[in-house]
């Protein structure tokens, strides 16, 4: 895994600000540098400037402020077509009236790399995606996953060093989705190119990603590993936004060290790790992730549980699902394992719910 | 379920699914599909789709009559027209009858004259000699009124017969002594009738007598028409009226070929006709062709008789041929006259002039149409409506506004003289020229240019272009070889349009055009309306049908016709 630290960054975001209309801001000072070689996901729901910034860097939008470097370069006022960035586009945007042949040989073309040479090298990108066969074909006559193996040639078949795929996959099926999140990813490592990649999609984001930046609003909110960004979510919007998560409102009623007690809304006393409360008093959001909740559990006497009553049990193969009624809301969920042990509930059953304190993180309201 | 022996398979029985199996088996090894009942299931698939397929065409059966009525048969219509030629043979048969056997020098025999003789009466009698006159007239000048004036003298052919008659005996000069002669028993009883009735309606049709059509074969045919005519014209029988003079004629010239002719008759028409069978040999002969050279000299003109016998046919290629700058003379096909090729020359400048605009309406529309696209929904739903404004306004008003902005002393003019760009001697000729019906017929089809280029381009999505310009393209490659060929169909589709309206417009070219700046179309109305040629009019319509056909074709194998969108 590449790391930011050291040396300089081959990409980089300096206080980047973007507005469209002149009055707000889509983009609000963004700073994020990107390792050679590393695999960076935008992660975000739409309209939260991910896929700006993802087009600032490949040029087809302008920076209202700020510095966009690659390879310690600035880039601002380059035009697209001269940084040698790689774009794979969300439609796959593969030329209608050429070839797969001829559209991996365009940037080539442009780049006027000779005949003998062109055709190596569309070979080698063909092959790399498994579409060997299918240069002679039209992109019509492609299903989608053939096109966007033949897209994502095409953005690797100049050599680039920098790759922006911008919801490659979103109009695929999950199946075929899995699979090429896959072979992306190892081809990206293979190749040792740097790839930025823009998703809604938080799945795609934590099993394909070196570093995911989760962005709303125009601004990151967070830039972590995967597992750093869904185990230890730095304030709500991640801990919502990652992942399926259950939600308590409350206040702070004391802080020690690494522990602190909520009093929720309800009345009922938890315990907690505090993330981003400052202090007592504070309003909080507690989030505990669905397969962190134990039924029933054997905690220790000093271990704060919360009463529940089974709404729904709902059976999904590999995991049991079920809806319970506790500290006055009505949807959470707690996720257990299709054991053969397993207790299987029953709706109207009343049970007792309770939580490691180091799985439970109060974040801010 | 996944215990084997409860599968469908393990049925040996007649279940419904087996029972399919079974037939798909047997069908593919011999014979087509069947249907669970055992029809082929291409019959069954047909009766299952008939119902829908009725139903469909019964919801287009308006407009299909429609355009059949009005586009598809009028355009039928006008093929037929280009070729039919039924009026030579309709209105002189026995003279095109009679002109099989002229060698083609000269002037025809006797025959041909007195076939002609018979011919000219009964079209003169019907006034359809005038019509054909008009005909033969766009082949060789002249005709129109050799015929005009035929038709008035040909009354005086037989005279001299007539007279005779009547001296030997002033029977002749009745006309019942006529009909007792020629008519059927049964149609002198009808006409009697008829007679007596006066009810205004038709009197009944004629019928010869037997064996008069054997016995005088010419005499029968002629008043045979006469009653015709007399019935159709005048609405009254042959009873009431003396015969013409050209039936004498005929009586006279049957009598001298065949003395014994009063056999075939009985009682007091035997008598009749045996006197004057007695008395023929005696009357005055009357040199037929002396009459019609007395009438007008042309008739002694062997191109008179040419063009008479080269459009004899029932069906032509002559209006094709003038069409094409050839005529059909008596001596087989010539290329017309230098200063009479016209046709030709129009047809290159209807085409080039309409390439021009096209080209034109390429040039000027697609920076528009591009920009149009390009806009937000807002703006160019705006411009698009200054687009249409013009469809808006009458097609007179628009080039009535080009004449007054393209005139010497105009609009243009005065601006160009006035920035001293063009002096005011030489104010530039931009009307009543081909660059007038350029100019002005490029701006009344740049729409169907716009158009379809715009609601094509509208469907190229901008991601292409990036796409490009991510790849390495300047802004230019990129819209050269991703977004021109995209929009290639656009431009064929506006072609196409502009293409072939323009090479059928005539108001335009009519107004604005003058000599130079006319297109065929402008030669057909003509034809239609004052020349009154239909005939070369739907030759012409059709070789430019035949045009735009080929080129349709062409473009077809060049561009593809399925690489053609409105969008």
């Amino acid at each position: 895994m590449a790391s930011t630290q050291n040396g300089a960054a081959f990409v980089a975001f300096e206080r980047v600000q973007k507005s469209y209309d002149g009055e707000t801001l889509v983009v609000k000072d963004l700073n994020l540098s990107i390792a050679k070689g590393e695999f960076l996901t935008m992660l975000g729901p739409s309209g939260s400037g991910k896929t700006t910034c993802l087009m600032m860097l490949a040029g087809f939008e302008t920076a209202t402020y700020g510095e966009i470097r690659l390879d310690g370069r600035e880039i601002n006022n380059i035009p697209p077509h001269k940084r040698g960035i790689g774009m794979v586009f969300q439609n796959y945007a593969l030329f209608p009236h050429m070839t797969v042949a001829e559209n991996l040989s365009f940037p080539l073309e442009v780049r006027k790399i000779g005949k003998a040479d062109r055709e190596k090298k569309i070979k080698r990108a063909l092959d790399m995606v498994q579409m060997g066969d299918f240069g002679g074909r039209r992109p019509a006559q492609l299903s989608g996953g053939q096109q966007q193996r033949i897209a994502l040639a095409r953005a690797l078949v100049f050599e680039p060093e920098l790759v922006l795929m911008d919801e490659p996959l979103g109009a695929l099926d999950k199946q075929l989705r899995e699979t090429l999140q896959f072979e992306i990813t190892n081809l990206a490592h293979e190749l040792g190119i740097t790839t930025v990649y823009v998703t809604h999609d938080q799945t795609e984001a934590l099993t394909m990603s070196d570093r995911v930046a989760v962005f709303d609003d125009g601004r990151i909110q967070q830039l972590a590993a995967p597992d750093e960004l869904y185990e230890r979510p730095e304030n709500s919007f991640v801990a919502q936004f990652i992942g399926e998560n259950n939600t308590l409102t409350g206040n702070v009623k004391s802080i020690d060290g690494q522990r602190c007690i909520v009093t929720l809304d309800h009345g009922e006393e938890i315990d907690a790790v505090p993330v981003n409360v400052e202090g007592v008093g504070d309003r909080t959001l507690v989030s505990i992730r669905p397969e962190r909740v134990e039924i029933n559990p054997d905690l220790g006497p000093d271990a704060h549980t919360l009463d529940a009553e089974v709404l729904e049990f709902i059976y999904m193969g590999d995991t049991f699902r079920t809806k319970l009624r506790t500290a006055g809301r009505d949807d959470f969920i707690v996720k257990t394992r299709n054991r053969a042990d397993q207790v299987r509930l029953k709706p109207g059953e009343k049970i007792k719910i309770g939580w490691l304190p180091q799985d439970c993180r109060a974040l801010d309201a | 379920m996944t215990d084997s022996t409860t599968g469908p398979d393990q049925f040996t029985g007649p279940t419904p699914d087996n029972a399919l199996r079974d037939a798909d088996g047997e069908a593919r090894a011999d014979g087509p599909m069947l249907a669970a009942d055992g029809t082929p299931l291409k019959r069954s698939l047909n009766r299952a789709l008939r119902a829908q397929k009725l139903r469909a065409l019964g919801l287009i059966a308006p407009l299909l009559i429609f355009i059949l009525v009005t586009f598809i048969a009028p355009i039928a219509d006008m093929l037929f027209r280009s070729v039919e030629n039924q009026i030579v043979s309709e209105t002189l048969p026995r003279t095109v009858a009679a002109l099989d056997d002229w060698d083609g020098e000269g002037v025809p025999g006797d025959a041909a004259f007195e076939a002609l003789a018979y011919d000219l009466t009964i079209a003169a009698e019907e006034k359809n000699h005038t019509r054909l006159g008009s005909r033969l007239n766009y082949e060789t000048t002249g005709i129109s009124s050799l015929f005009r004036k035929s038709g008035r003298g040909v009354d005086d052919i037989g005279e001299v017969h007539a007279d005779a008659f009547a001296d030997l005996d002033p029977l002749w000069e009745e006309a019942e002594t006529w009909l007792a002669l020629m008519s059927s028993e049964d149609y002198i009883a009808d006409e009697a009738v008829w007679r007596a009735a006066k009810d205004g309606t038709l009197p009944p049709a004629f019928e010869l007598r037997d064996g008069v059509a054997t016995a005088l074969p010419r005499t029968a045919d002629i008043f045979a028409e006469f009653a015709r005519v007399i019935r159709i014209e005048d609405e009254d029988s042959p009873a009431t009226e003396e015969p013409w003079n050209i039936v004498y004629r005929a009586l006279w010239s049957d009598l001298r070929d065949n003395p014994d002719a009063a056999q075939a008759f009985a009682g007091g028409n035997a008598d009749l006709v045996a006197a004057a069978a007695a008395a023929v040999p005696d009357f005055p002969d009357e040199d037929i062709r002396a009459a019609f050279l007395d009438i007008d000299e042309d008739w002694d003109d062997h191109d008179v008789w040419g063009t008479i016998e080269a459009f004899s046919s029932t069906y032509t290629s002559g209006y094709f041929l003038a069409a094409a700058d050839f005529q059909l003379t008596p001596d087989g096909i010539e290329r017309q006259p230098e200063d009479q090729q016209i046709y030709g020359l129009l047809f290159q400048r209807t085409l080039f002039m309409s390439l021009t605009i096209m080209v034109s309406c390429i040039l000027l529309g697609y920076p528009i149409a591009f920009l149009l696209s390009n806009l937000p929904l807002r703006t160019s739903n705006v411009l698009l409506i200054l687009v249409l404004l013009p469809f808006w306004t009458s097609l007179l008003v628009r080039t009535s506004a080009w004449k007054v902005l393209l005139q010497q002393q105009g609009v243009i003019n005065d601006t160009l003289v006035w920035l001293g760009l063009v002096s005011d001697a030489n104010r530039l000729e931009l009307i009543n020229n081909q660059t007038g019906t350029i100019i002005a017929m490029t701006h009344i089809l740049l729409p169907f240019m716009i158009l379809p280029l715009y609601s094509v381009m509208k469907t190229i999505p901008p991601y292409y272009v990036r796409a490009a310009k991510s790849l390495g393209a300047t802004d230019w490659t990129a819209f050269w070889r991703v977004y021109f060929p995209q929009s290639v169909p656009g431009i064929g589709a506006g072609c196409i349009l502009v293409f072939i309206l323009s090479i059928g417009y005539y108001i335009t070219p009519e107004l604005v055009g003058g000599t130079t700046g006319t297109f065929i179309s402008n030669r057909i109305a003509y034809h239609i309306s004052s020349s009154l040629n239909w005939g070369l009019a739907a030759a012409l319509g059709s070789i430019l049908l035949a045009v735009v056909l080929l080129l349709y074709w062409v473009y077809d194998r060049i561009v593809g016709i399925d690489n053609v969108s409105l969008g």
